[in-house]
């Protein structure tokens, strides 16, 4: 797939000497620091400055008072940041692993799109006006369009191209449906345009606790299919000829990549590129291992979604930009740095 | 494909199946602008029609024809033949069937400058046309710019585009938020892609446009195909390599960027009508021709089908192709499985 990948990409399968491995694991450690500053700047910036004695006193002696409630309120929005932020870049990482794909990520199966159609249907035919209302109809039309895409795609012989294809024309067909509904109805696009740019503005305890069960299966699911993965990355023959079951792998993994962008999407609205560039990034350091992948992923695509809700509450203070914008203004010029740079690593 | 030798000592070569599709494809096209210029509130028999365009119909007709319904025909068949040529291009140039503007992000660019003119000047239309002809070129250079390292490289295009097309969205994105709801549906309408409306104003420009890049395309066409050999055997056959790319990406890009402002971002008939085109030739190589006269007669069917289905200037011609792709490429999935090609 990548023409000029220089020939030591093959030194990359041997097993990782421990100095490697160690190195790794300070990696994912300083990782998990930068992620717990950006929480903490998450909740002390704002409209309103929080200084830290107050976020701490907000978090641990909660008594009420103004501060104390903006914290929680920011404390939500930031659990909510963190929860989405990990299931996009494992989402992605394990979609472009399992189409062997570098370009893959939420869009490219349907699921943005097929969440963005129910939403609209909901305001437009149900009068589905609140974002808690939203939730079960983006995570439906998700979990459909997951659904009908795997089906499409072959279920037990889906290849990565078929699954692409599949994904590709759903979003097709649903984006025609998506504008003839904005067109005819003018309410429906008044809340779709704010609904698209996706934003962690509204996040509410109530919108955590619908979706969190949907995240924490989608997550468990992605990180322990790390090993059957790595097989695949192989090819089908060699994959089988190791013991994975190839099946019985495909099904999991396009069942956790619909559970954990579904629920994000439902909670926040579709947020691109996080899940498509992180993986990348992540891979240009750890090599092809997804053990090492996904938990990288895990703990980096939060720091980038954070940071960016972080700095779009700050250029344009008191209001705010969403934060699928922002992740799109910062991800986009690194991606193509990245693209610039050096060979991205192969999968 | 047959030799065909003249007295003279000259040859060349003729695809037969090729020519035919092309006329076909060409008969279609008339055939179909002709039956659209039938259609709408007004209903004109076919007879009458061609009567009037040859010179000999009623004053009434005649203004009906000449002055509202044959400029928006003639935009559609444009618009489609240019989006058509200029998808063939990308798509042989980044040797990828998605390789497409709509997902490098051209239409994206284009989308960017048409939305600044409505929501941040309330610009007219033809101020919005401009402005969709700026983004679009504007994000053309960027790609190539940006995809540019010892020579453009067709995974790395595709990558790039991909990634200037996330920063364009979001920009549209911001300026959609930011708009007045009335402006907001102006901008919704014109990111669909539609013809309604469309007069001899815009019929012009796109013409020459046409006349111009046309045959400096078709020059180019035998290169383009030694090309998707790869750079090495390109440069081995004697193919300016970088030249011939700049050329021929200008020119996608121009037209690209042109049938944008002409008509908005119609989607997906730059990637469906160069695959349907490859599919009915069933000839390798960039099947420029084809896809071209393909593209006109997709967007003009759909523009059909659209005021059909649902009555005059309900729904633009955009919705109905990406719906029609959408399907399309299910079809095409369902055949390629039974064949077991994918």
């Amino acid at each position: 797939m990548l023409v000029d990948s220089p020939p030591e990409a093959s030194a990359e399968t041997t097993p990782a000497p421990p100095k490697r491995r160690a190195i790794r694991s300070a990696g994912l450690l300083v990782s998990f620091c930068v992620l717990l500053l950006v929480v903490v700047a998450s909740i002390a910036v704002g409209a309103k400055q929080m200084p830290l004695d107050q976020v701490w006193h907000g978090l641990f002696q909660d008594t009420g008072t103004y501060g104390d409630v903006v914290v929680g309120e920011r404390l939500s929005r930031t659990l909510l940041g963190v929860l989405v932020g990990v299931a996009l870049g494992l989402a992605g990482a394990v979609l472009q692993a399992l189409t062997r794909n570098p370009l893959a990520d939420p869009g490219l199966l349907g699921i943005n799109l097929g969440a963005s159609a129910a939403v609209v249907t909901a305001i437009s035919f149900f009068g589905v006006t609140s974002l808690s209302g939203y939730v079960w109809f983006a995570f439906f039309g998700a979990a459909v369009v997951g659904a009908a895409v795997y089906a499409l795609g072959g279920t037990r012989n889906a290849t990565p191209i078929r699954l692409a294809l599949a994904g590709t024309a759903l979003s097709a067909a649903l984006y025609g449906y998506l504008q003839a509904v904005m067109i005819t109805d003018n309410a429906a696009l008044n809340k779709m345009r704010f609904w698209t740019v996706g934003s962690l503005a509204s996040a509410k305890n109530e919108t955590i606790l619908q979706v969190l069960p949907f995240l924490v299966i989608g997550i468990v699911l992605a990180l322990g299919l790390a090993r059957p993965l790595n097989a695949m990355a192989m090819g089908d023959d060699t994959a089988r000829a190791l013991g994975a079951h190839l099946n019985r792998t495909r099904a999991l993994s396009m069942a956790a990549a619909t559970l954990l962008c579904g629920a994000a999407t439902a909670a926040c609205g579709p947020i691109m590129f996080v899940g498509l560039m992180v993986p990348h990034v992540v891979r240009s350091f750890t090599g092809p291992d997804m053990r090492w992948i996904l938990p990288y992923a895990a703990i980096l695509s939060p720091v980038l979604l954070l940071g960016a809700d972080v700095v779009g509450r700050i250029v344009a203070r008191p209001a705010e930009l969403q934060v699928g914008i922002i992740t799109a203004l910062i991800g986009a010029p690194v991606f193509i740095f990245l693209v610039r740079r050096r060979r991205l690593a192969q999968l | 494909m047959k030799a065909i030798r003249t007295r003279g000592g000259l040859s060349f070569r003729l695809d037969v199946r090729t020519a035919v599709v092309v006329a076909v494809l060409i008969v279609a096209a008339l055939v179909a602008s002709v039956v659209l210029i039938g259609t709408g509130d007004f209903y004109i028999p076919t007879a009458d029609v061609v009567r009037t365009l040859l010179g000999n119909g009623d004053a009434g007709q005649e203004f009906i024809i000449n002055d509202l319904r044959l400029p928006r025909v003639l935009v559609g068949l444009l618009v489609g033949a240019a989006l058509g040529l200029g998808g063939a291009i990308f798509q042989s140039i980044s040797r990828n069937p998605l390789g497409s503007p709509d997902i490098l992000g051209l239409g994206q660019g284009s989308t960017a400058g048409a939305l600044i003119m409505i929501v941040l000047f309330q610009g007219s239309a033809v101020q919005v046309a401009g402005g969709a002809l700026v983004g679009g070129l504007v994000t053309g250079f960027a790609i190539y710019v940006l995809a540019w390292k010892r020579g453009v490289h067709g995974f790395r295009f595709v990558l790039v585009g991909i990634g200037v097309s996330a920063f364009v969205t979001a920009v549209n994105g911001y300026l959609l938020t930011k708009a007045d709801i009335v402006d907001a549906a102006r901008a919704v309408v014109w990111m669909t892609g539609s013809l309604n409306g469309r007069d001899w104003e815009q019929v012009w420009p796109l013409l020459v446009l046409c006349a111009i890049l046309v045959p400096l395309v078709m020059t180019y066409a035998r290169p383009l195909r030694m090309l998707e050999m790869g750079d090495d055997v390109g440069y081995a056959l004697g193919v300016p390599v970088e030249r011939t790319r700049i050329v021929l990406m200008g020119s996608a890009v121009l037209l690209t960027a042109a049938a944008t402002a002409a008509a908005g971002p119609v989607s997906f008939v730059a990637l469906t009508a160069p695959q349907l085109a490859r599919r009915l030739t069933r000839s390798p190589g960039p099947n420029l021709l084809p896809a071209m006269f393909m593209g006109a007669t997709l967007l003009i069917v759909a523009d059909w089908a659209s005021q059909r289905a649902f009555g005059a200037d309900q729904l633009p011609v955009g919705v109905v192709t990406g719906v029609l792709g959408g399907i399309y490429l299910l079809w095409l999935l369902v055949i390629e499985r039974k064949a077991g090609r994918i």
